[in-house]
């Protein structure tokens, strides 16, 4: 009989095992980034441009250093003499860190003060007087190709206008030919607003340079430590063994925590120019208006259609807004993120993509909010023109879909663009969905509704989203390879410490990496413990972001607890006086195949890998995994809702909303729930509320949450979750894909479809994100679309 | 709190400073705050209690939620100056020595925190309602916690969170 632990007991795989990071939130005892005082700390605000564009005539900042307690100022100007006035960005761009001859954005940093309290660091902020020549301010990519629009980065030579690139993907040729087979062409336009992921807690950092050691150590909010010690090492042009970028507790990420950001560079420079800590923390507007906003996409799509419904190819061009500095946070060998993982889901014969990305007067990012590098983008295209091209058709919205998804036997499959999926039981997921949904009931309920002026509507959405970048042959952040590690050493005793070269920011990385180390090994979860965030002890590693940590950082976990495992097998053999090749494994112990009950524990192991090695084995049990996954996962979504429009408000209310993700193998089946729901909840954000716009001067509306709404437990609704579908990823060696964005990717058009489903039969073919009241107030009202593209100015 | 500037051999600048006296967490305190200096900064800076945390600076989020005479305030919005003679709790004083306070409980058991940054202020913000209100309805707790944001759950579980602690809180009082 077999003697295995028992695995969901110990806290392995599948085990809704409780939080280990919770004990110290729920007391107060966090550790995040404003949390830590170090001795003579001082303390640095920022001064932000009130303008959008404007020349810089003069600065003066001779009141600022008279006020007492200021320690420093530094400008543009001074950080020039030592050529940090500008810095590269994750996109072989450039970014200014202090602004010398313009500002660019509302919001751009201008100045810095140091002092010794963070009250006087502001007073003296408003101390300095800066004296502007306003310019035009460009807000949309159409102000920016136009004939005449004045020139934003003239800084960089060979940038003659707002362009940054022209890029495509697809075959050209062969869509061309679809459009000219197909009986029915069906043309949608769209903008996916800006948005900002704007977590809890703002970003800041503490620059500690000691000039005895020459040691440069960062405490810092970010999400990829190992690559911040990188450009770290470029800006500052200090050695890579003379850095230590601490990332302590997060208050979210969602991608806005990946850039590197002005206030870093200016901390650490002040730190290195006074020999004292020093403490920047942004406030929220801060936040908000200067630092990687996300989305901010214009589409053009067309799908070629046969009659019968058959999709023969589809057609994007997309323009990129990526405001004043190019400084995307993604992979450099594509210029639009992954946008072209569009339609992976779908059969396409063809398919061709064009995308345009220019400059405009607004802060710079493009970061993957909650996404694998502009995969929301992707997916909301890709299921607002699947709904219009159904309409179009007059067919069912589940028919079609279901007739164009591609099949469980097809696999593997070469998506349109080129991406090669691995799993997925599409059609099943659908059918789970619609019958939670009570898909059939509905439409009847809708129509009697329709008949008595009532406005129902039921959305579908469908994603498959390409996680856990790399691999290293196709993906690289400037130049380093998108793999990651894990690093596992098991004391005497059998107890163990694992650290990855990714950094939880609530996703529970401390609980869940236990799980897979107790899934390997029989060591049970309670008995290893989990750090991250360290670059002077974590392996190097990609960080997380783009839902990479379980399918790469995860995987390394696994791999190198098997190595760790093959050694424990030699000293079982050894323990146990037979052959390796006699020695067999079952969970937490090896035996004797003859005799199952001789056999050792692998605490047992442990011990012997400190006291009773055999000759000639390397004493101790520790190793590390480098893990360079062959292909990206492709968890899959449906994400199905129903709503009720009130055609006199605009106003519209979720009546129910369902959500089956077949994310493979569940590590811990609670924590991928949480994922799930607060996914939903973003892509509920910003489809009903959450946008950044911007006046035609270049204003940002959305500096602050009582402009930028965020859903409250009030307005969020209530999500029923389904697991009944698992596809184990082919690949990973746990079986697991990437979860943490699959609801804010797919969930935002559900709701969209949902709401103009409500609105069929009144010509109006869309509205923009976030459907606000006014907006679809406007569109009943006046039967017309409605666009959220920010304005050009009305004297232009 | 001192305070250590340069000499300029200017006129020293005037500090206006206001003695305060309040009890945080049961503890009987005296401080001595500058007229401006927010109560949130007078709990994180002058106290050491970091457990209260600031997001937005602009009495939105939450975060920073505590009670004040045991009505939930947000602690960015008040100055220091104003808890003279009052009484002030945080999430440091939510649990004995030996025992979590039910929400506390609540929070693990029911998954109601992700990053864990909003939840001190969830935490408080429901102490407030359950001390009003023992039973309250899932709608009674979401109204309650309109006030306070929250990026990673979606709320949810942290509704679920607050209905088990007061289940657990009735449980104890013989209800």
């Amino acid at each position: 009989m077999s003697q295995a632990v028992d695995e969901i007991k110990i806290g392995g795989l599948g085990a809704s095992r409780k939080r280990v990071e919770d004990s110290r939130f729920i007391r107060g005892k966090g550790n995040y980034t404003d949390d830590i005082v170090l001795p003579g700390m001082l303390h640095m605000e920022i001064l932000r441009s009130p303008l959008a564009h404007a020349r810089i005539r003069s600065i003066d900042a001779s009141k600022a250093w008279d006020i007492p307690g200021v320690q420093l100022v530094l400008t543009g100007d001074m950080m020039a003499t030592r050529n940090l006035a500008w810095m590269p960005t994750l996109s072989y761009d450039t970014q200014a860190v202090l602004a010398t001859d313009k500002v660019r954005f509302q919001g751009q940093e201008v100045a810095c003060v140091i002092a010794d309290d963070p009250y006087i660091a502001k007073d003296a902020c408003e101390a300095i007087v800066v004296d502007y020549e306003p310019l035009p301010a460009i807000v949309n990519p159409i102000q920016a190709v136009a004939d005449g629009a004045p020139v934003i980065r003239d800084d960089k030579e060979n940038q003659p206008d707002n362009v940054i690139y022209n890029w495509e993907v697809g075959d050209s040729a062969g869509t061309d030919r679809a459009f000219a087979d197909a009986d029915l062409v069906s043309k949608l336009q769209l903008h996916y607003p800006r948005s900002h992921p704007s977590p809890i807690e703002c970003c800041g950092s503490i620059a500690d340079f000691n000039r005895a050691t020459s040691k440069l150590t960062v405490y810092m909010t970010t999400q990829a430590p190992h690559i911040i010690r990188a450009a770290v090492a470029m800006v500052a042009e200090l050695p890579e063994h003379m850095i230590r970028i601490i990332s302590p507790d997060i208050g979210g990420g969602f991608g806005n925590k990946v850039p590197v950001y002005p206030g870093y560079v200016c901390s650490i420079l002040a730190s290195i120019l006074l020999e004292r800590p020093v403490k920047w923390i942004e406030d929220k507007s801060g936040n908000l208006i200067s630092t990687g906003f996300a989305r901010d996409i214009y589409l053009d799509g067309e799908v070629a259609l046969r009659r019968d419904g058959k999709i023969l190819g589809v057609r994007m061009h997309c323009d990129a807004d990526h405001g004043a500095f190019f400084s995307d946070a993604q992979p450099s060998k594509f210029k639009i993120g992954l946008l072209h993982s569009a339609f992976a889901a779908y059969d396409i014969p063809a398919a061709h993509l064009t995308a345009r990305g220019t400059y405009s007067n607004k802060a710079p990012g493009g970061v993957a909010y909650r996404c694998s590098f502009r995969v929301t983008e992707a997916m909301f295209f890709q299921e607002r023109m699947i709904q219009a091209a159904a309409d179009d058709l007059g067919m069912d919205q589940a028919d079609f879909r279901r007739m164009n998804f591609v099949r469980d036997d097809q696999f593997p499959h070469r998506t349109p663009f080129g991406f090669l999926t691995d799993s997925g039981q599409y059609a099943k997921c659908l059918d789970v969905g619609l019958k939670a949904i009570d898909y059939e009931a509905f439409r009847r309920e809708q129509a009697e509704a329709r008949a008595r002026g009532r406005l129902l509507g039921l959305g579908i959405s469908t994603m498959t989203e390409p996680l856990g970048a790399g691999n290293s042959r196709e993906y690289d952040i400037l130049g380093i390879k998108m793999f990651d590690s894990a690093d596992l050493k098991v004391h005497m005793t059998g107890k163990a410490i694992v650290r990855t070269g990714a950094k939880t920011q609530g996703q529970g990385h401390e609980t869940t990496w236990a799980q897979i180390v107790a899934h390997e090994l029989g060591i049970p979860a309670e008995d290893v413990v989990v750090e991250e965030g360290d670059t002077d002890t974590a392996p190097f590693g990609m960080g997380t972001y783009a839902s990479r940590s379980t399918p790469v950082a995860g995987a390394a976990v696994a791999m190198v607890s098997r190595k760790i495992r093959a050694k424990c097998r030699k000293l079982a053999a050894h323990l146990l006086e037979v052959s390796e090749e006699d020695v067999e494994w079952e969970l937490g112990r090896f035996y004797v195949r003859s005799a199952p009950d001789r056999g050792v524990t692998i605490q047992e192991c442990a011990v012997a890998a400190y006291s009773n090695m055999p000759d000639g084995m390397e004493p101790g049990l520790e190793n590390t995994a480098y893990y360079d996954p062959p292909n990206l996962t492709w968890p899959f979504a449906v994400y199905i809702v129903t709503v009720e429009v009130d055609p006199k408000s605009g106003v519209w209310d979720v009546l129910k909303m369902v959500a089956v993700d077949d994310c493979g193998v569940r590590i811990n089946p609670m924590i991928v729930e949480g994922q799930i729901m607060g996914g939903l909840t973003e892509a509920y954000a910003m489809s009903n509320m959450q946008f950044i716009t911007f006046d035609a001067d270049g204003n940002c509306v959305g500096a602050n949450y009582m402009d930028y709404l965020l859903p409250t437990a009030w307005e969020t609704p209530g999500f029923e979750l389904h697991s009944e579908v698992v596809t184990p990823c082919p690949h990973h060696p746990i079986g697991a894909k990437g979860i943490g964005e699959c609801a804010a990717v797919g969930g935002p058009a559900a709701f969209v479809n949902a709401v103009m489903d409500a609105l069929s039969g009144t010509g109006v073919r869309n509205i923009d994100m976030p459907l606000l009241p006014d907006r679809v107030w406007e569109a009943i009202t006046y039967r017309r679309d409605v666009s959220g593209a920010p304005p050009v100015r009305s004297d232009d | 709190m001192t305070m250590v500037f340069d000499d300029r051999g200017e006129e020293t600048a005037e500090f206006p400073v206001r003695r305060i006296k309040f009890t945080i967490n049961g503890e009987k305190k005296i401080a001595e705050v500058e007229p401006r200096l927010l109560l949130s900064h007078l709990i994180r800076q002058g106290l050491r209690l970091t457990g209260t945390h600031m997001g937005c600076d602009t009495t939105n989020c939450g975060a920073c939620t505590v009670l004040v005479d045991g009505r939930a305030v947000k602690s960015c919005t008040m100055l220091a100056v104003q808890v003279d003679g009052h009484s002030v709790e945080t999430v440091e004083g939510l649990a004995t020595a030996s025992e979590l306070h039910p929400l506390q409980e609540g929070f693990r058991e029911e998954h109601g925190l992700q990053c864990g940054f909003c939840t001190p202020g969830m935490m408080m913000a429901a102490k407030s309602l359950l001390e009003a209100n023992p039973d309250p309805t899932e709608e009674e707790v979401r109204w309650a916690l309109s006030g306070n944001l929250c990026r990673c759950t979606g709320y949810q579980n942290i509704v679920k969170s607050v209905l088990w602690a007061a289940s657990k809180m009735r449980a104890a009082s013989g209800e």
